[in-house]
């Protein structure tokens, strides 16, 4: 019973970075801008929030440096596709690389410790918030466990799903930057900048990766490691394309990659029959679903129509 | 030849655009360098006299280049199909797999048998490895980007399973294969001190960067010379013309990717078959990804890839050296100006093209009076 407890809570931990990113990717992408970039964003900003957390010691710093670093990575990336016209993907791939760089050479640079960041006091990480009181009561116990016991950054992840959802579906900003993502061409000629709309989804983009980062190295972690966000940028883009560029399907595709790692972190060492698997199986299993769930169902999804594309004026 | 309004001469678009985004590249990348607390005219330097300033310098730099020729080619094929094979590094990997297993498992046929059965089951194991993306790219739609970064991930696990419990001798700690003996590709050094009795300076020069010549000259044979490489630069330049000429787009794509991952594979056969003899974890160190720069910077044409895989074997090789001579610049720091030169070269592509223009036209392209 407590195992499936713990899986269930570590499901929970493990799909925040996944959601955020997802619904960044969401936001980008439904404004018209393809981002392969989510995984750098991320990586630069795991690497910054561990770093700002252990030299001023807070946590609350880390996290706010941590969206600076990917808001301008954001906006490099914004620059490329919306002023220069230049190849998305290509973009996105320079930016991965270069986060992946950057972090280790300035975290050689500062730490001295080959890239890795001194190990974080309490004080500088995002813990999780406990509730003894309730975890002994029958049945709201269970639950209390499963649910009430990660960090703010989780329940952030959480909040952000409905209230991009509503904002996108509801709201004048959202139907625009939409449109944008379907016809920039209607959007222009209503009057309103394809431009501005973009940057501004780039920026969400941008700050929601943030989060994620700093979610990465100052709450599941407690320093960063080179690499350190392993792929779930583009697990993220799949179950972006699993869940056909929606806010609530990709909670739930997220939620799926998010189980499918904790049952990786419990499984290593498991056996069964006496035949141990082996952990580098164990390993591929998130990696391996992703391209499953990408080669079953992507017949079914549809992109926004001006995705990849950049927009042109008519003169 | 009268030009059009305002339209560059060829010479400025192959050549003095990208030196421009590739000088950027290196001025962003010397940034770094300050940022980091050292003067980057003296790593750029260090860098310089650590692989052109010596023979043993030289055999480096040609010995990483000879890779990146291999890994740059494989993007190449792929990009000009427009597809984004950013899956070297797993194809590379796996096809390490396929020149240990012929390598070691047929060692009793004599080396001018085995080897060539070497380098095509190195070739056959990379395009395997992009087969796979390419199919679910042709027929299900999967995103090739995606499919190829998961498979560079599934890559380096099975691999190190495979290595860990299929090759490597009981009883030894070190995770790699016993040593290949059969298939060898002859280094410079040996080939100097054999046959003409001279000895120079050590290096990891082998008779792959021969290979890597040929394999530049059949991409070009290929691309421009074939009918099945223009059809894979038409689906490239314009689908849904491509189509209507009656191109089979997923026949093309599978085949763009497969020819993509064979030539990824060829990297196999200079680091295993000519340096390492024996497969080792983890052996492609990043050189898949390099293919993509070097792709970008040669413009995807061979002769550009040639050289842009000189200048990342000079980047490397000095690299090298300069984080020995100076411990603050990391090795990553070629991670870093790999990303700017993709940033400036891919993305960043025509940033100067209005500057230029302005430049070669000052009275707004009046220049066919």
């Amino acid at each position: 019973m407590n195992l499936y407890i713990e899986l269930l809570a570590s499901t929970i931990r493990m799909s925040v970075p996944l959601i955020l990113a997802c619904i960044a990717g969401l936001w980008s992408e439904r404004s018209g801008i393809v981002d392969i970039g989510l995984e750098g964003k991320m990586l630069i900003a795991a690497f910054v929030a561990a770093s700002a957390s252990a030299v001023f010691g807070s946590a609350w710093i880390g996290l706010f440096c941590a969206v600076l670093a990917s808001v301008a990575f954001a906006l490099v990336h914004g620059y490329a596709s919306i002023n220069q016209r230049g190849n998305q993907v290509v973009s996105g791939v320079a930016i991965n690389m270069l986060a992946a760089g950057l972090a280790v050479v300035l975290g050689n640079e500062w730490f001295k410790e080959g890239g890795r960041t001194p190990a974080l006091p309490p004080e500088g990480r995002f813990l999780p918030f406990e509730f003894p009181m309730l975890y002994d009561i029958p049945v709201v116990g269970t639950f209390a466990k499963i649910f009430l016991t990660h960090s703010i950054l989780a329940y952030f992840a959480f909040a952000i799903v409905p209230l991009s959802a509503w904002a996108l579906a509801r709201t004048r900003f959202g139907l625009r930057l939409r449109a944008v993502g379907e016809n920039p061409q209607a959007v222009d000629t209503a009057g309103i900048s394809v431009a501005a709309l973009r940057y501004r989804a780039v920026i969400i983009a941008g700050v929601l990766c943030g989060v994620a980062g700093a979610f990465i190295s100052t709450s599941l972690s407690s320093s960063f490691v080179r690499d350190m966000t392993a792929g779930s940028g583009f697990m993220a883009l799949a179950a972006l394309i699993f869940a056909n560029w929606r806010a609530y399907p990709a909670l739930g595709a997220c939620l799926l990659f998010g189980f499918l790692q904790a049952i990786g972190n419990f499984a290593q060492g498991a056996s069964v029959d006496g035949f141990q698997i082996p952990v580098q199986f164990i390993n591929m299993l998130p990696y391996v679903l992703t391209v499953v769930l990408l080669a079953g169902f992507i017949g079914k999804s549809v992109p926004p129509r001006a995705s990849g594309i950049p927009y042109v004026k008519d003169r | 030849m009268m030009q059009t309004r305002g339209e560059l001469p060829n010479w400025v678009d192959v050549g003095l655009i990208p030196l421009i985004n590739l000088c950027v590249a290196l001025i962003a990348s010397g940034l770094v360098v300050l940022i980091i607390g050292e003067n980057p005219f003296e790593a750029m330097w260090i860098m310089v006299q650590g692989s052109l300033g010596s023979l043993k310098g030289w055999g480096y730099m040609l010995y990483y280049a000879t890779n990146f020729v291999f890994t740059g080619l494989a993007v190449a094929v792929a990009f000009h199909a427009g597809l984004f094979n950013i899956g070297g590094e797993g194809q590379a990997y796996m096809a390490g797999v396929g020149a240990a297993t012929v390598g070691l498992g047929l060692d009793w046929l004599p080396w001018p048998i085995l080897l060539p059965l070497a380098i095509l089951a190195s070739m056959a194991m990379g395009a395997f490895w992009a087969w796979i993306p390419g199919v679910l790219q042709a027929k299900r739609g999967s995103h090739i980007v995606i499919t190829t970064i998961m498979f560079n991930f599934i890559a380096a696990s099975l691999v190190g399973y495979i290595i860990n419990y299929g090759f490597r001798p009981v009883g030894k700690m070190a995770v790699e294969s016993r040593e290949i003996t059969g298939a060898y590709i002859l280094s410079a050094r040996e080939v100097a001190r054999e046959y003409f009795g001279v000895k120079i300076a050590s290096s990891p020069l082998n008779f792959s960067v021969f290979l890597a010549l040929i394999a530049a000259w059949a991409v070009w044979y290929l691309l421009w010379r074939t009918k099945l490489g223009y059809e894979i630069r038409a689906l490239g330049a314009n689908p849904a013309a491509a189509v209507y000429a009656g191109i089979r787009a997923d026949r093309i794509i599978i085949i763009a990717m497969t020819i993509s991952g064979a030539l990824a594979g060829l990297m196999a056969v200079n680091e295993i078959l000519g340096v390492q003899h024996r497969l080792l974890l983890g052996y492609v160190g990043g050189a898949g990804f390099v293919g993509i720069a070097v792709a970008l910077m040669g413009r995807s044409h061979p002769i550009g890839i040639l050289l842009a895989a000189m200048l990342f074997g000079l980047l490397y090789q000095g690299g090298s050296e300069l984080s020995f001579a100076k411990p603050e610049i990391n090795r990553d720091m070629v991670v870093v100006i790999q990303g700017l030169v993709i940033l400036f070269m891919g993305a960043f592509e025509y940033a100067f093209r209005p500057a230029l223009s302005a430049l070669f036209f000052p009275l707004g392209g009046e220049d066919n009076q």
